[in-house]
């Protein structure tokens, strides 16, 4: 047993804990940190959980954001316009925290505005403003092993991302650095593609993952709809909405925003049991 | 100094640059090129079929040419112009083309991806994509698309398809963003081939390799030439790769390397393109190196009158040599590139890349102050066709300085 799994990243893992009690997925929900505007994104966020997200994923902004389609693209630029940086987000979780000590929250975002802050500065920052986990796009495990040891020092988790080409062979070294849950991306593209129901092929890719991890294993990229979450709720412990939600958002403001995620929660629900 | 990469892709050690920062959709794919490319490269029927494809269809050797009259004028060191301009397809982007195309085809891959600034990268990888057979997208920013568009033409006209990139700031660095974005969606049967010394690990490597071809005939030919190894050589930088392709066959040789990377209005007025003189060290587009970027860590916009060298990022070998010392980067600024161009035409008839002057522009100022004997060996990386809109459009200016 290695020194972490003594002191597991333990919002995450109560909130998996009950999702499974109430044997039904979990719901993730991504936005934008400061999209489009740093008000508006905090009143946000302090909203999600009452709308039914298990989970909040905070996009950390970056300019060069290669693995994210238009949607996610352009709500970082909107984030980015009105002068959101690292700082302003790391303060926005602490916002968060002071009312909810127990929705668990990850940060999703590239290497170079970490590193630009400091990769020991950001771990210890993000850990003391109340992030449960962190998700780095561009950090293979081939170069992540020191920051991974770091954040679990910290009792942050890193999620590891699984693609549909990752091989077997490769599972163990992405898993080694796991922790938190395990984010299976459901196609091969960025984020914002409509994914439509879940193959077979994640069905039994989903299985494959189990097993090599005990961590739960959400499923996001494509997921646009109550229907299609709840398709991949019947196979996976969390779904993942990202783009549909960041669209809405600007489409129809936080209460569209809002009203998706109340959709999206009741359609899981009544899909469980 | 030619050990490196490492097998990790860096360049001087682990908390060096270089590196394989890439989406997980990408790691596996990424491995399978770097273990085709190694394969290939020992096989000698790859290495036989890459050779006689350069020698006949693109007119490799290239000369290697002393240009009196620019050196009269400089009135010191001997210039000796490398003509990446006389390949086919007017610059040295084909060199690397070549090999990754046919690397492609041995990997079984039908379709070439890649990202343009000035539109020769794009010429030539849809120019080795018709010869092989194999179907063509070009990303390239909007902003570029407009001032470039005898190659966006050409480009076409070979067949292939361009997507005008309209995210960021439309130029080069939102291409590759963009062609990175679209490999990660097609990567069954979608080669990605890079242009300059960047991106993940093999690419600087990869394309530093077929571009090393530059080296080896220039040193040979200088040797031959003059008897000696050269002073000096002198390349521009964009990404890096055809002064990339220049240094690296002399790293151990007792020769000055001198990268100019493109000084737009200045670098001290901020609108500039010069990665290693006003960057610093970051992540981006899969490798760690220099890069413009604000205090937050988002990259900010390069400018150059070049479209070529208009990227915010410079080759992970670049980076190491710049701070091992062993090359020197200086800039040159717009108004000076064209300066060179004009002079490159009056004194020689030879009209070069706007990005190809910014190497002349220096190779002048440096000239004046060396000996007669001193060889500057200057990489005239490609030929200027491309940029006639934008230099008769500033030429007027220019005149008067002549
Ligand atoms: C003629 C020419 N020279 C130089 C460059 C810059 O690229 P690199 O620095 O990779 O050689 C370009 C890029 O488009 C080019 O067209």
């Amino acid at each position: 047993m290695s020194p972490h799994d003594l002191t597991p990243p333990s919002r995450l893992q109560a909130r998996f804990a009950t999702c499974q009690a109430e044997q039904r997925a979990a719901l993730v929900t991504y936005v934008m940190a400061g999209d489009p505007d740093l008000a508006s994104s905090q009143a946000l966020l302090s909203q999600l959980p009452a709308a039914g997200a298990d989970i909040i994923e905070l996009g950390m902004p970056f300019s060069d954001p290669m693995a994210d389609g238009e949607a996610i693209q352009r709500a970082g630029q909107r984030a980015l316009g009105d002068g959101q940086t690292l700082t302003r987000t790391l303060a926005m979780v602490s916002e968060f925290r002071r009312q909810d000590t127990t929705t668990p929250l990850v940060l999703m975002g590239y290497l170079n505005p970490i590193q630009c802050y400091g990769e020991t500065r950001f771990l210890t920052d993000a850990a003391a403003a109340g992030v449960d986990g962190l998700i780095v796009v561009d950090l293979p495990p081939e170069h992540g092993a020191g920051f991974t040891a770091r954040a679990r020092d910290l009792g942050l988790a890193r999620i590891p991302l699984v693609a549909p080409t990752t091989p077997a062979s490769r599972l163990p070294a992405l898993l080694a650095q796991g922790d938190g849950f395990v984010y299976r991306i459901a196609y091969n593209g960025i984020t914002g593609r409509a994914g439509g129901a879940p193959s077979g092929d994640m069905t039994s890719a989903l299985a494959q993952l189990r097993e090599h991890t005990a961590l739960p294993l959400a499923v996001g990229f494509g997921i646009r709809d109550g229907d299609a979450a709840a398709a991949v709720a019947g196979v996976a412990d969390a779904v993942v909405v990202g783009s549909a939600l960041v669209e809405r958002l600007d489409t129809q403001g936080p209460e569209g925003a809002l009203t998706l995620v109340r959709e999206l929660a009741a359609s899981m629900k009544r899909s469980a049991g | 100094m030619t050990d490196y990469p490492d097998i990790h892709g860096f360049f001087g050690g682990s908390d060096g640059y270089g590196g394989r920062y890439v989406a997980e959709t990408l790691m596996p794919l990424i491995g399978e090129i770097e273990a085709a490319y190694d394969s290939a490269r020992q096989d000698p029927d790859f290495n036989a079929e890459l050779a006689a494809l350069q020698r006949d269809y693109v007119g490799r050797a290239t000369p290697l040419y002393l240009a009196e009259r620019l050196s009269a004028h400089a009135g010191g060191a001997q210039i000796y112009l490398k003509r990446e301009d006389l390949n086919h397809t007017g610059a040295h982007k084909i060199n690397n083309a070549l090999g990754q195309a046919l690397l492609a085809r041995r990997m079984g891959r039908t379709r070439l991806i890649a990202e343009t600034g000035a539109g020769m990268h794009g010429v030539a990888v849809a120019t080795v994509a018709a010869r092989l057979g194999l179907t063509c997208t070009i990303y390239m920013g909007a902003k570029d698309i407009q001032r470039q568009q005898p190659n966006v033409q050409r480009m076409r006209l070979l067949g292939a398809k361009i997507v005008a990139v309209e995210s960021g700031t439309a130029t080069l660095k939102d291409a590759m963003n963009d062609a990175l974005r679209a490999w990660v969606a097609s990567v069954e049967d979608t080669f990605y081939v890079i242009g300059t010394v960047a991106g993940p690990a093999p690419y600087p490597r990869m394309v530093r390799d077929f571009q090393s071809v530059i080296g080896r005939e220039a040193r040979a030919q200088i040797i031959e030439k003059t008897g000696r190894l050269p002073h000096s050589l002198i390349a521009c930088v964009g990404g890096g790769s055809n002064a990339m392709g220049l240094f690296h066959p002399f790293l151990d040789d007792p020769v000055a390397l001198i990268g100019v990377e493109a000084g737009g209005e200045g670098v001290e007025s901020g609108r500039h393109a010069a990665s290693l003189n006003g960057g610093s060290p970051g992540v981006l587009h899969g490798n760690r190196t220099y890069l413009l970027q604000n205090a937050d860590g988002q990259i900010q916009d390069a400018h150059s009158i070049s479209a070529g060298l208009d990227y915010p990022g410079v080759g992970p070998e670049h980076a190491w040599l710049h701070d091992s010392g062993r090359a020197r980067y200086v800039s040159i600024t717009d108004t000076e590139a064209l300066a060179a161009v004009a002079l490159c035409c009056r004194l020689e008839g030879i009209l070069p890349a706007l990005e190809s002057a910014h190497a002349l522009a220096e190779a002048t100022r440096m000239a004046a102050e060396l000996p007669p004997e001193a060889a500057l060996v200057v990489c005239l990386s490609g030929r200027g066709d491309k940029d006639m809109a934008t230099i008769i459009e500033h030429l007027p200016a220019q005149e008067a300085d002549l």
